[in-house]
């Protein structure tokens, strides 16, 4: 029996490694859960929030090379799905005053627990991957940039309407007082499913079909890829990750306004991950957590501060200068960013550890000769 | 239906118009199977539009492609190579970002079974589909010789490679007609003689039907069983290579009309 135990721990190798890796992050998670303050916490949900959906993004722009501009709206829709279905009623009687909230939404709520915000954030998914679906049926029957244009009306769409649907979003006021559920194991949780799913894709055969896409359309459709499925697929799934990321987002910080998902949003997602190095998973999962963390360690350049005898009064908003100037100087001497399209993969891990214990036995090898 | 004979590869009163120009005109040919037949033409006669309409690229304005009696005209390109054809193209268009060994694996997604949601979450069936694309695969690259660059990206290959892998990414979609488009471009004579030995070998090795575009007449005089010539779209002779080599419309096509 021990010896079957082996030949399929063996096989399977790299999958018990990465259950591995799972199991210790859950330890990491829980003594982080409970010695660390609430204020680090939440800088690392965030960031978890971010690796979802930057991942999932990096599938449409870096994997199957279709420029979108899209997430904040899909993101959008996630938050909403979740904020509406898990704001209790008596606090959603308490935010619409202006104008009632439209039935059943307004006599009914989830209660807060961990199976109804589980189903919450799979709603969100699915109604992010709904709204992927709707604009990519037209931008896909067209050949070229009109992605990007289509996916950047659908975020405004989603703006204006957020903004005027006093009925469902309480408009600009938005919603406050949602339960803050996002725990980090949440949020965390994601980080892992998203990571996993999205490199199981890339490295699939559909994965290939997508890269072969982004490489030459003309030639991956002579070997027999049907592009418009490619494409599809990839940005279903990436609506699907960027609404969970909306839906995670939204209980992280326990509000929710339209001004939440504004382009901004897709554009840190876009520096997140062209830094990272389009089509570099590991270089989106790197990047967007450190992006996090930089955003609050960077508010150091917006209070007030003295060099010398120079005061410089805070300036809001300096941290984006910061980002942006980091990209001009990225795009100079790493075009391909921090990563390129480099995976780390137990494999790549195995391949520099035989070639460490190469050098070792040689370096032996050499010694015992010169010794003899 | 022709009994008897085993056509492959039949093409009726193809026509092509873009605008006002006719690309291509009342073009008819049959190919049987196993034939290496050779089109040729001055530049611009249309022979890589007639490429582009028996792949789905272009669909023709009239005229039918029958591919073993089936009508595909029209067809996706995507369908057509699940349907048997394959090709390569005039300027090598690999997905350079990409392996050797994915670039041959692109081929076999047609084939794939396991849904989306198997190869997603990485199921033991489409565990199993994956090991058996990949041996199938780097079989593939044995049999070409392109095995010693399997993890190379395949825009980092020598030029002569990048041909080989382009005619490699074509065979790994199981294709009964192979249609190359002027293989020997940018090669050197030697380089030319070796490519019309690897040419017959795969038609022999694969059971093929082989239609190719090519300008270096040593290969297509060389190598070709039956040759077409076209001019401005129309078809001006067809025989063996003998034949076309001393006929006097294609020389007068590829020369100039004498006199001027």
């Amino acid at each position: 029996m021990g010896k079957h135990f082996f030949a399929a721990l063996r096989r399977h190798l790299n999958t018990f490694l990465t259950l591995m890796l799972v199991g210790l992050l859950f330890l990491a998670l829980r003594w982080a859960n409970t010695r660390l303050d609430d204020f680090t916490l939440r800088i690392l949900r965030t960031g978890a929030v971010y690796i979802v959906a930057a991942v999932s993004y990096n599938l449409i722009n870096g994997i199957t090379g279709q420029f979108s501009l899209g997430p904040n709206g899909f993101m959008a829709l996630g938050g909403y799905v979740v904020a509406l279905l898990m704001l209790p009623v008596p606090q959603k009687q308490f935010v619409w005053f202006l104008e009632p909230l439209i039935w059943p939404l307004n006599s009914f709520s989830f209660a807060s627990t961990w199976y109804f915000f589980g189903l919450s954030l799979l709603l969100a998914g699915l109604m992010g991957a709904f709204g992927a679906f709707l604009v990519g049926i037209p931008s896909f029957r067209l050949r070229g940039d009109y992605l990007a244009i289509a996916t950047f009306g659908f975020g405004e769409i989603i703006f204006v309407l957020a903004n005027n649907l006093i009925p469902l979003t309480n408009g600009p006021l938005g919603m406050k007082g949602i339960p803050e559920l996002a725990s980090v194991y949440w949020c965390f949780g994601w980080a892992v499913i998203a990571t996993l799913v999205v490199s199981n894709i890339a490295n699939s055969s559909y994965g290939r079909a997508m890269k072969a896409v982004r490489d030459d359309e003309v030639a991956a459709e002579a070997m027999g890829v049907n592009v418009f499925q490619a494409k599809m697929l990839a940005f279903v799934v990436s609506g699907f990750f960027a609404g969970v990321a909306g839906g995670l987002l939204v209980p992280l910080i326990t509000t929710i306004s339209p001004t939440l998902f504004t382009f901004t949003m897709t554009f840190n997602l876009l520096i997140i991950i062209v830094l990272g190095g389009l089509g570099s998973i590991t270089g989106s999962v790197i990047t967007a957590f450190s992006f996090a963390i930089a955003s609050e360690v960077l508010r150091a350049v917006e209070s007030p501060m003295n060099i010398g005898p120079i005061h410089i009064p805070g300036i809001a908003g300096m941290r984006m200068v910061v980002f942006s100037a980091l990209l001009v100087l990225l795009m100079i001497f790493y075009r391909r960013g921090i990563f390129g399209q480099f995976e780390l993969s137990w494999d790549w891990i195995r391949s520099l550890l035989t070639k460490a214990a190469g050098e070792e036995v040689r370096k032996k090898w050499t010694r015992g000769k010169t010794s003899s | 239906m022709d009994t008897g004979k085993n056509i492959v590869l039949k093409l009726e009163h193809l026509t092509i118009k873009f605008g006002g120009l006719i690309a291509v005109n009342d073009f008819c040919l049959e190919i049987e199977k196993g034939e290496l037949v050779g089109l040729i033409g001055p530049n611009g006669a249309g022979k890589t539009t007639v490429f582009n309409i028996v792949t789905g690229q272009y669909e023709p304005t009239s005229g039918t492609v029958l591919l073993e009696g089936r009508d595909i005209t029209g067809w996706r390109p995507h369908l057509i190579a699940a349907s048997g054809i394959a090709r390569t193209f005039q300027n090598v268009r690999l997905f350079t970002g990409m392996s050797v060994l994915d670039n041959v694996l692109v081929s076999q997604h047609l084939r794939l079974r396991s849904p989306f949601l198997s190869a997603a979450l990485h199921l033991p069936d489409y565990a199993r589909e994956e090991r058996h694309v990949r041996a199938k695969a780097m079989d593939l690259l044995e049999r070409l010789e392109l095995t010693p660059f399997a993890k190379e990206l395949a825009g980092n290959l020598p030029y002569g490679q990048q041909r080989r892998l382009e005619i490699a990414r074509a065979l790994s979609t199981n294709p009964k007609l192979l249609l190359l488009d002027e293989p020997a471009a940018g090669m050197n004579p030697e380089e030319t003689t070796r490519l019309m030995r690897f040419i017959c070998r795969i038609r022999d090795e694969f059971s093929l039907t082989i239609f190719l575009i090519e300008h270096d007449m040593r290969l297509v005089m060389g190598i070709c069983e039956r040759i077409r010539v076209i001019d401005y779209g129309i078809s001006i002779a067809e025989g063996v290579p003998d034949e076309i080599r001393r006929d006097s419309r294609v020389i007068a096509a590829y020369l100039g009309e004498g006199g001027e």
